[in-house]
């Protein structure tokens, strides 16, 4: 093929950090992911901790009111946009294919760039705690956002990095619901797709669904507060509930987003430690398909107390209510599942069974919110945080920390110590319901969410102060969670392919997975293939890691590529850009931004996608 | 079957699970994701109608004959689109060369309605005669009532309809501005194929996808204009719809 004038010869394997800035390869970009999304997570659970010290007893001066207010928008919109998401993006990264059996994803240099953008998005939401972050809450409702109530940057940050985690996030939607459709090994059938792709399958098509929805409100907000339009200026007849429609119509879909992953993991785990099939494999597809299309039609339970009048209360209080039908099946099956399985507790077992439990008492207060006129009670107060954390945390955190130590072998080639990983399990365990139970009691007691300090004498004082003390039982567990990940990674000993005696394709190759995955593309005749294949006694051989790439196998990786990260980079400035527009020249710095953006895109499309011959001339 | 067909037209022998091109199916994902972009704006855009306080409607701005002309433009452009494919799939590289730039010029001239449309809307200006005032809208009303109360010959306003006038100004150009903003970005992709096609081997009937991607985004972005035209247009001046 002939090569374009502008184009510059691909990097040829590249080694060391070089080799992972070019890289491609979607276990990789997984364990780039995780990574940077772990480091957000803590740096969410650092302003978590601030929050719970200055709320530790009454009247406290740790921060003050101003900051409290950064902190807590901060902290939500971290642990969504930047830690959960994005712990479960690590996770569709590396496993998918492995579990679809692909030797990569259907646009190895797309996921790239997803990756790069992702990382400039959060770089860029963290960076503004420097001259004050956004403090309007994570659902930025008007007229908060605006620029009377709001001038500094900070609400512009939150805006414009939410707009690049967007793309960040669509680019990588659109790359797996190709993946998932298109590069299925022979046999593997939509309906013998192992749980968490189907699960992935279905967040990646809401996510591409709900998340132009949010791009659209940012969009009116940054006119807003850019260009004195009136999308949500009162003075003009604009409406502030019309922000709460639009931001919810992406939000709720969104709280699927976290958590249909979250599912999918504890219904990989729960089976194999089980040593039973899916109770009801079927039926869990459905249930999340159902969950899925449901979740478009609930959104107005966040706005319960606005005044939209009786009759949309009464509709979606029903549909809310319905809702929780298709989660409960799924727990049903679950349950059903371990049901007279021959149950081994590792840690991986431990968490989702957590998660189950915890996801549980959350499900419960969510039902507890349905009734529009119990919801009235709670609103805005602590109880809301209380059922918000056990789903997340004792939900989606739960089954990701699952899905950290069950996978752990796969990615990292070694064995966690699994004491460890079982005391820092019960710490988790027991560091969360003494840090979110409480909430239940001063939410229900009064209490509302997002003050920054409070009187004495308003019986809040010991229950505050024992949810503080929670928090810091959650340190001591994830302090062990990290070591034991760290310290093993380097130094434990090698994992074999298959440790768990699992049933899915990534179980099937060497851990960690040569470069190419699989040297043989896998056939596939049902579900659970590998744990079939290997009661049928067909002792296939597993070729031992080391490879490195496709020498020798002639088989053919697409190269490394610079491209995606070039373009990543013209976005990030682009973004900078926009919101220091006046920065020397008025909008320069966006244009010079969307000028490297677009040499990128060229470049990238006259990149040649897999060049046969190779190299070393070059 | 189909995948032999598949791999027929776009001359790669890809090795997809259902047969489709992996880039074609993003394309159809993007398409739909767009779809629920542009409806996020109309959807904006319906909320707000009627709902201004102050400034000019609809009926006072929009002229359906000229904007129907533009319209019958870009519904064209899609024909000569579908041609160009048609002309490179029989290896009628000419052909293609000659329909590519009339799409392009076809998606020119309707955004130059639209620059067009927008700063006439922009100096928008009243000039009512106070004696025989004759059939007045809302907003002409508006301006009679202020200006002809003094017993002035003339009531005039020079005030237009920009972004920041009121409800109608807001959701408007942020709706039409963002349409014309893909219209824009499908010129530059057509150009670049265009300019594509004079470098040997780079489109060929074999290989014409990267034709066949951007036609299906330019009749999309078509069909999101007849939607407009309809919602915002047709809706907006004969409001018995």
């Amino acid at each position: 093929m002939s090569t374009f004038p502008i184009s510059i010869p691909r990097p040829v394997h590249p080694t060391g950090v070089w080799g992972w800035i070019t890289t491609i390869d979607h276990k990789r970009i997984g364990i780039l992911y995780g990574i940077t999304a772990f480091i957000m997570f803590i740096s969410g659970g650092i302003e978590a901790t601030l929050m719970r010290i200055q709320l530790a007893g009454p009247e406290l001066d740790i921060v003050s009111a101003a900051v409290y207010n950064q902190l807590f928008t901060m902290h939500g919109t971290t642990m969504i946009f930047l830690a959960i998401m994005p712990l479960s993006a690590a996770f569709f990264n590396f496993v998918i294919p492995l579990q679809i059996g692909a030797r990569d994803v259907a646009f190895p240099r797309l996921n790239a760039f997803s990756y790069w953008t992702f990382l400039g998005g959060a770089l860029m939401l963290k960076l503004s705690w420097i001259g004050g972050a956004t403090d309007a809450g994570w659902f930025g409702y008007a007229p908060l956002t605006s620029v009377a109530q709001n001038p500094g940057t900070g609400i512009d940050f939150w805006i414009i990095s939410l707009q690049v985690l967007g793309v960040a996030s669509l680019a990588a939607s659109f790359n797996f619901i190709v993946t998932i459709i298109n590069m299925r090994a022979p046999g593997m059938t939509m309906m013998r797709l192992p749980l968490f792709t189907w699960m992935s399958f279905i967040t990646a098509i809401l996510l591409v669904l709900a998340f132009p929805v949010i791009t659209v409100a940012l969009i009116e907000l940054t006119f807003d507060r850019y260009f004195m339009f009136n999308f949500f200026n009162v003075a003009n007849g604009g409406s502030v509930v019309l922000w709460q429609h639009l931001f919810w119509v992406f939000g709720h879909p969104e709280v699927y987003i976290l958590i249909l992953p979250a599912m999918g993991i504890v219904s990989e785990v729960l089976p194999v430690f089980a040593k039973k099939p899916l109770f009801g494999y079927k039926t869990v597809v459905l249930a999340g398909a159902i969950i899925a299309f449901m979740g478009w039609m609930v959104w107005s339970h966040h706005m319960f107390t606005v005044g939209l009048g009786a009759v949309a209360n009464a509709v979606f209080t029903v549909t809310t209510m319905l809702i929780a039908v298709p989660t409960g099946i799924k727990v049903f099956n679950w349950i059903g599942t371990i049901w007279g399985g021959s149950i081994r507790f590792t840690t991986p077992m431990l968490y989702s069974l957590g998660f189950i439990a915890m996801f549980l008492l959350g499900g419960i207060s969510g039902v507890m919110h349905a009734v529009s006129a119990h919801d009235a009670q709670q609103q805005d107060t602590y109880f809301v945080p209380a059922h918000i954390h056990y789903v997340l945390f004792g939900g989606a955190i739960m089954a990701i920390l699952s899905g950290i130590f069950y996978w752990f072998p796969k990615y990292s080639g070694k064995m966690y110590s699994e004491k460890q990983g079982k005391i820092s399990f019960w710490l988790i365990m027991l560091g969360q319901n003494v840090t979110f139970f409480p909430m239940h009691f001063v939410g229900l007691d009064g209490m509302p969410r997002r003050i920054y300090t409070y009187v004495e004498g308003m019986g809040w004082e010991f229950w505050n102060g024992v949810a503080t003390g929670g928090v810091f039982i959650l340190i001591i567990g994830f302090l062990l969670v990290i070591d034991n990940i760290g310290r093993n990674w380097r130094n434990g000993k090698p994992a074999p392919a298959d440790p768990w005696d699992a049933r899915t394709l990534e179980w099937s190759i060497a851990s960690p997975p040569p470069e190419y995955n699989f040297e043989e593309i896998p056939v596939v005749r049902s579900l659970d293939d590998w744990w079939a294949t290997k009661q049928g006694g067909a002792h296939k051989e597993i070729p031992a890691s080391g490879g490195s790439g496709d020498e020798g196998h002639g088989i053919h990786l697409p190269q490394p590529s610079y491209w995606p990260m070039v373009t990543a980079i013209g976005l990030f400035i682009a973004a900078y850009g926009v919101v220091f527009n006046d920065l020397i020249v008025p909008w320069g710095i966006a244009a010079i931004g969307l000028v490297i953006g677009f040499v990128g895109v060229y470049a990238w499309s006259f990149e040649p996608v897999n060049d046969p011959e190779e190299d070393s001339t070059h | 079957m189909a995948q032999e067909h598949a791999a027929q037209i776009h001359g790669e022998h890809e090795d997809t699970t259902t047969g489709l091109n992996h880039r074609k199916m993003l394309m159809w994902a993007f398409l739909g994701s767009d779809c629920m972009f542009f409806g996020a704006l109309i959807a904006t855009y319906l909320v707000y109608q009627g709902k201004s306080l102050a400034g000019p409607m609809p009926v006072d701005v929009f002229d359906i004959p000229v904007t129907s002309v533009s319209t019958f433009v870009l519904l064209m452009s899609s024909m000569s689109m579908v041609l160009a494919y048609a002309a490179l799939t029989k290896n009628n590289l000419k052909g293609f060369r000659i329909w590519m730039i009339s799409t392009a010029i076809m998606g020119a001239t309707f955004i130059g309605f639209q620059v067009y449309e927008f700063s006439s809307f922009a100096h928008h200006h009243v000039d009512i005669n106070c004696s025989s005032p004759g059939e007045l809208t809302d907003y002409e009303q508006h301006i009679f009532d202020e200006g002809c109360s003094n017993g002035e010959a003339h009531a005039e306003s020079h005030e237009g309809l920009k972004p920041q006038t009121n409800l109608f100004g807001t959701t408007f150009y942020t709706l039409t501005g963002f349409h014309g903003a893909h219209v824009t970005l499908g010129i530059v992709w057509l150009l670049s194929l265009l300019l594509l096609s004079f470098k040997k081997g780079m489109i060929t009937p074999e290989k014409n996808l990267d034709v066949d991607l951007a036609a299906l985004y330019w009749h999309f972005v078509d069909v999101v204009w007849i939607v407009i035209f309809t919602v915002v247009y047709l809706f907006g001046v004969f409001p018995g719809f």
